[in-house]
């Protein structure tokens, strides 16, 4: 649990504190091998995306100067970016991780996009061998965080943007968008941008209406559709079942009587107006027209911003989910703490018996295979006997908050080296043998 | 014993019932596949009842109370075929009631109101009831596609973003699910005036069509043509499928309440 987390985001940082600080992609895996060859680190990934830059360390005594590490790296002075930054350790580390990848820390709350940005971050550190066990073990679970968050809360489900609020409304009036004609009338960014998630979800064709018939045409080509000259509007206009119009005509273009025509021609199939011109092109007693729906900036935005505090209310039992997987990720980890240690203890045993039974085989001389046997069994059986208790009070201290405590007690007890943890068993192991040369002299002696 | 198991099937549907009172006002995942699997159950008590009446004799097969049974139960059928072409329960809404409130009705207890005169062709009658009883199923579920096509449609319009997520199906689908059982019901319909009209003949050697259930139920036929026209031709839907859908349910009710009037179509007591 020796996490260190620092990094500014959207909250914490203005755009051009931002900017400074993003890597670009092909930049990334030398910045992780920077990372873990800077001192006080063992494991290093960055997170980069245009809302946050965040680089999450695992360190080897839980301490390590990131602060530093950035200023270095980015070539910044430290009361320029120190007011922006959040640092984390320890468990709150732990939350941050979770929180980001179930996207709770984003700008737009739920939003799908940053678990695939954590996910490449996390791929990439790890091609380079920046993450190992720990971060390994810490973003697998963060992942699977994200996907029990999303499948349990409603945090992600309702749209969030104008586009995608256009095409949930459309399909609650159509069902399906299979085979339904969109027509754009006035070419602009914003009519594009809502044409292109409605073909993303089916639509048949698409009909463009343009004052300049050449911006028609040249709309209508990206999306593989039919330009039709502004005055053929009204003569077309219900081949569409959904219309986006962006004029900027100071009049309203669809009026009553156009949409009782629309009706009549298209046998009252119903007709969706998205309006999203200032002024509005639609006029507003088109929508007492049975069968025509219509929708203005103002309404779509509406719905958006209901969506927005629903995706709110629902990150309020995504947090409570996010809680509780932090306890049971710190509890794991205690658990996998204590492995070492027994580890030790056990080699640390097993090298005195070794050295008892050498010596004792230096004064009787050639023992017999049974005597051999017999010893063998006595020694092990004592030291079963013996390190019984002390391994299962460590095994279940590993899911109390004493673990360390206790921990610490068994090592400073049987004088064991080196710090209780996974990836550093191995280095203990050897560390106890030197250790216990010395011992059994001592032991010898007396 | 028929009886015992139209009352299971009646607890069933009461689960049914309450799903449609809470359905309207919130949407639960959960209790729409309780309620259908209550409702399938029902439908298997309501089955055996029904056979059970069938095998027991032809005259009780023809009680006013069997009748409504019957009704319930081929509304149920209906129900289940659309939610297998639409995977929706909202319907639901609108037929749970409507089948509780006329197996309630039949469960009430053994009344058998019978037929006193003589019918000679019991095929027929037997050809006439059920393609009747199919016609009025038909016409409950286009009628309760199209309140719940208006009550979509003023969600839609009302542009209040909270009723967004709701548990109706698109607009479209209900429009579909309405004028799809609107066009099956309507041969139906018309076939079961048919043997009526040659039960009828057969039995009395003549038509009054002054009678009241004859005339109620021509009545409910034109409107029922009406309104498949209306929408066939001119693509009507909304208010004013609402409003003509309404007034054929109301015809039919009537032609239905006529049977204590007729002195044809008697089931005089």
């Amino acid at each position: 649990m020796r996490f260190q987390l620092i990094g500014v985001n959207h909250k914490s940082a203005p755009l051009e504190v931002r900017e400074r600080l993003a890597i670009p992609e092909k930049r990334l895996p030398d910045v992780c091998r920077d990372l873990t060859a800077f001192p006080g680190i063992e494991e290093g990934m960055v997170i980069s995306t245009c809302n946050r830059v965040e680089v999450i360390t695992h360190t080897v005594n839980g301490t390590a100067d990131l602060r530093g590490f950035l200023h270095n790296y980015f070539h910044v002075e430290p009361d320029e970016l120190d007011p922006h930054l959040y640092e984390f350790r320890a468990k709150d580390a732990v939350r941050h991780v979770f929180r980001v990848a179930a996207s709770l820390d984003s700008m737009v709350v739920g939003e799908a996009q940053i678990l695939g940005q954590v996910k490449e971050a996390y791929a990439t550190a790890r091609a380079v061998g920046a993450v190992r066990g720990q971060l390994d073990q810490l973003f697998s679970r963060a992942f699977a965080v994200a996907k029990r968050v999303r499948t349990e809360t409603a945090v992600g489900s309702s749209s969030v943007s104008i586009a995608s609020v256009a095409v949930e409304l459309a399909k609650k009036i159509f069902g399906t968008l299979q085979g339904k004609n969109v027509f754009i009338v006035g070419a602009g960014k914003m009519s594009e941008l809502a044409a292109r998630h409605l073909m993303a979800h089916g639509c048949a064709s698409i009909f463009v209406a343009n004052r300049t018939y050449e911006r028609a045409i040249g709309l209508a080509q990206k999306f593989n559709g039919q330009a039709i000259k502004f005055e053929d509007l009204y003569s077309t206009c219900d081949r569409a079942d959904i219309v986006i119009t962006s004029t900027g005509a100071p009049h309203a273009i669809f009026r009553r009587e156009h949409g009782e025509q629309f009706l009549a021609r298209r046998k009252n199939r119903p007709m969706f107006f998205i309006d999203i011109a200032v002024p509005r092109d639609v006029s507003p007693d088109m929508a007492k027209l049975d069968g025509i729906f219509t929708y203005d900036i103002d309404d779509l935005q509406q719905v958006v911003t209901s969506h927005v505090a629903d995706r709110r209310k629902e990150a309020e039992s995504a947090e409570a989910i996010i809680a509780a997987e932090v306890e049971k990720f710190e509890a794991r980890s205690h658990t996998l703490d204590v492995v070492p240690t027994i580890v030790s203890l056990q080699d640390h045993l097993e090298t005195i018996r070794q050295a008892e039974i050498d010596r004792v085989r230096g004064r009787m001389g050639q023992l017999t295979p049974e005597q051999e046997i017999a010893i063998e069994a006595l020694t092990r059986g004592i030291i079963n006997k013996v390190m019984h208790t002390p391994i299962t009070t460590l095994k279940s201290a590993a899911r109390e908050s004493e673990a360390t405590t206790v921990v610490d007690v068994v090592r400073r007890l049987f004088n064991l080296q080196g710090k209780p943890q996974v990836s550093a068993a191995q280095s203990d192991g050897s560390e106890v043998t030197q250790e216990v040369a010395p011992k059994n002299e001592v032991g010898t002696r007396r | 014993m028929s009886l015992l198991w139209l009352r299971f099937a009646l607890a069933c549907y009461f689960i049914g019932l309450v799903y449609a009172f809470v359905a309207l006002s919130r949407t639960s995942e959960l209790f729409s596949r309780i309620a259908l699997h209550a409702a399938s159950l029902g439908m298997v008590f309501h089955f055996v009842s029904l056979v059970e009446v069938f095998l027991s004799g032809q005259v009780v097969w023809v009680s006013v109370h069997n009748g409504e049974s019957l009704l319930a139960f081929l509304s149920m059928t209906f129900f289940m075929v659309i939610y297998a072409v639409y995977q929706t329960t909202s319907p639901g809404v609108v037929v749970f009631p409507v089948v509780f409130f006329l197996t309630f009705v039949a469960a009430i207890g053994e009344q058998p109101v019978l037929l006193t005169q003589f019918v000679s062709h019991k095929g027929w009658l037997i050809a006439h009831i059920i393609l009747i009883f199919t016609g009025y199923a038909a016409l409950v579920l286009s009628f309760g596609a199209s309140l719940l096509y208006l009550l979509q449609e003023r969600r839609l319009k009302s542009k209040k973003p909270t009723s967004m997520i709701s548990f109706l199906p698109a607009l479209e689908v209900i429009d579909q699910i309405g004028y799809r059982s609107l066009l099956l019901g309507f041969p139906f319909m018309t076939l079961g005036l048919i043997t009526g009209s040659v039960v009828a003949l057969t039995t009395y050697g003549r038509i009054d069509f002054l009678d009241p259930k004859i005339l109620l139920s021509l009545l409910m036929w034109v409107v029922y043509m009406v309104m498949v026209f209306t929408r066939w031709n001119s693509g009507w839907r909304g208010r004013r499928a609402a409003f003509l859908a309404t007034f054929t349910v109301v015809a039919a009710l009537a032609a239905w309440a006529a049977n204590y009037f007729s002195a044809m179509h008697r089931f005089a007591s």
